[in-house]
């Protein structure tokens, strides 16, 4: 298949869900190496109430999303809230009532969250933040569909390139959050950010992937 | 880890639960479990908000009172409270006269404040910030506008929660609290780290014998480690730190707020005190008013703060006024 039904979509978020669930402890440490050390704390606090919430609930991948996005932004707080609640509201609006998400829809999906983002924080590749990992996923995906790639070839690039966005924020000198503070003494080590949106587009992909699979 | 708690996750709210049963003369719950108020909120000034995450006891909370702050919002440990929890503390004390929200500098706090502000707008309440910035060694001098707002933050919700009790306009209790933590400045030591009760362990470390100078408020890295020296030498590093910022001179009048920072015994916070009125004694500065006491603490860390405040008549008045806060009681 060309990408997922909408309707099956719920299990992908909860997918999500297990994998912050899953790397509570290690979002905290790379947290705690030049934040404050809350990011996997609030991140499962967050990712674990959406699931409780959804478990009875039959909902397309797009209301999920919008619920997922209102409840980090009004419940959960931190910079947390208002970033990752801002792009998957507006990554729900984006995607809609559409029927099928194949790649052209999720790549647009994923822009108009970026465009909502870009409106909440100042923050830009090269800045040691999860736009690092946003950034190349998006542009990854957007390049597969040009080249009229296959879904699930799609997502294996876009995985590829969020997980290699989250690795150059090693080398990177924080400019904006909480370890710009830092200076060069925020080099050589993983934005707390960047390691949470690789973790999520990761889940996302893999459970779009076993979908499209069967 | 030995804690006396529940459920690590519901820390926050079972603390909230115990707060506002001891200190119902002082606060009431509102609408919203994030959101806490006074009790006697007056129905004709302008409203005093503050708001940031949790952990800093008394910070935050116990400064809602009499002459103080009006309502405040409270997040997750070490972690912004919600837009939403903003605008409602927003809505709570809002009499028609608008809305001073006085916060520190954290994204978290910035994103969600600014979101707030937009939704309180719509609803036609007029929201004004002010930004504290005292930290010394958070940023550098010429980027003060990128320093964190840490204990000093006491000292402009004093100044402005005096003034808005006196009447004043929004745009006035703005300008004082501007002027306040225009006039302060601030510089932590850290000699432990702090430990998130979710956590288990702490997120980041300071060897045995060595300290962090210009550590943050949630163990944000300071500017320089150094091996842990008496109170006599960590009271002249802080002092060299903060005076030469503002800077303050002979003949300045003061206020000194030397805070712990959690697990520091009280006691000690006394003995750096006394170096540092020496230190301040000698160089021609006079203290009006000093504070020495837990005012806003990091959860379990070891270690102090020192927050100097140069005083004009202005300043100096609204500072004496009485207040009444479980954080502060002033007669």
């Amino acid at each position: 298949m060309a990408g997922i039904k909408n309707a099956d979509g719920k299990s992908v978020l909860l997918k999500m869900a297990a994998a912050i669930q899953e790397n509570k402890a290690y979002l905290s440490e790379v947290d705690g190496l030049i934040g404050d050390g809350d990011h996997g704390v609030n991140m499962n606090k967050g990712f674990t109430m959406f699931a409780e919430r959804i478990q009875d609930d039959t909902l397309t991948f797009t209301e999920g999303l919008d619920t997922l996005g209102t409840l980090l932004f009004t419940e959960i707080g931190g910079s947390m809230g208002p970033i990752y609640g801002t792009l998957f509201m507006d990554m729900a609006g984006a995607g809609g009532d559409s029927d099928v998400i194949d790649t052209g829809t999720l790549a647009a999906m994923l822009r108009a969250g970026l465009d909502g983002l870009y409106d909440v924080v100042e923050a830009r590749p090269g800045d040691k933040t999860l736009v690092d990992t946003l950034v190349p996923a998006l542009e990854a995906l957007e390049d597969a569909k040009d080249k009229g790639m296959d879904f699930t070839a799609a997502l294996e690039c876009m995985k590829a390139a969020a997980a290699e966005g989250r690795d150059a924020t090693v080398d990177m000198v924080a400019k904006y959050g909480r370890s710009s503070r830092l200076g060069e003494r925020s080099r050589g080590v993983l934005d707390a950010g960047a390691a949470s949106c690789c973790i999520l587009l990761t889940a996302m992909a893999e459970g779009m992937q076993v979908l499209a699979e069967n | 880890m030995q804690r006396i708690i529940n459920d690590p996750d519901h820390i926050v709210d079972e603390m909230l639960k115990g707060y506002l049963k001891a200190h119902s003369d002082i606060v009431a719950p509102t609408g919203n479990p994030r959101v806490v108020m006074r009790a006697d909120m007056p129905g004709d000034k302008v409203g005093l908000v503050t708001g940031g995450g949790s952990g800093h006891k008394p910070g935050f909370i116990g400064y809602v009172g009499q002459n103080m702050c009006d309502a405040v919002a409270v997040g997750e440990i070490f972690s912004s409270p919600t837009a939403a929890a903003f605008l409602d503390a927003f809505r709570a004390v809002n009499c028609g006269k608008g809305v001073a929200c006085l916060y520190g500098n954290y994204s978290g706090d910035n994103m969600n404040v600014k979101m707030a502000i937009k939704m309180a707008k719509k609803e036609g309440i007029d929201v004004k910030t002010v930004v504290a910035n005292d930290d010394v060694p958070s940023a550098p001098k010429d980027e003060r506008e990128k320093r964190r707002g840490v204990a000093g933050e006491i000292l402009m919700w004093k100044a402005a929660g005096a003034k808005a009790a006196q009447g004043a306009s929004l745009d006035d209790v703005i300008a004082i609290a501007q002027k306040a933590i225009d006039s302060t400045r601030s510089v932590g030591i850290g000699i432990t780290p702090c430990t998130l009760p979710a956590v288990g362990h702490p997120n980041f470390e300071i060897k045995d014998g060595t300290m962090e100078v210009g550590i943050g408020h949630h163990g944000e890295p300071g500017i320089e480690v150094c091996p842990l020296e008496p109170a006599a030498q960590i009271a002249k590093r802080m002092v060299d730190i903060v005076l030469p910022d503002y800077p303050f001179t002979a003949g300045d009048e003061v206020v000194v707020l030397v805070s712990g920072l959690g697990a520091t015994p009280v006691m000690e916070l006394y003995v750096l005190y006394d170096e540092i009125d020496n230190l301040l004694g000698a160089r021609g500065i006079k203290t009006h008013r000093a504070y020495v006491g837990n005012y806003f603490t990091s959860l379990d860390m070891m270690g102090a703060t020192l927050t100097v405040m140069k005083l004009d008549s202005e300043l100096k008045a609204l500072i004496d006024e009485p207040c009444y806060a479980m954080g502060l009681k002033q007669i």
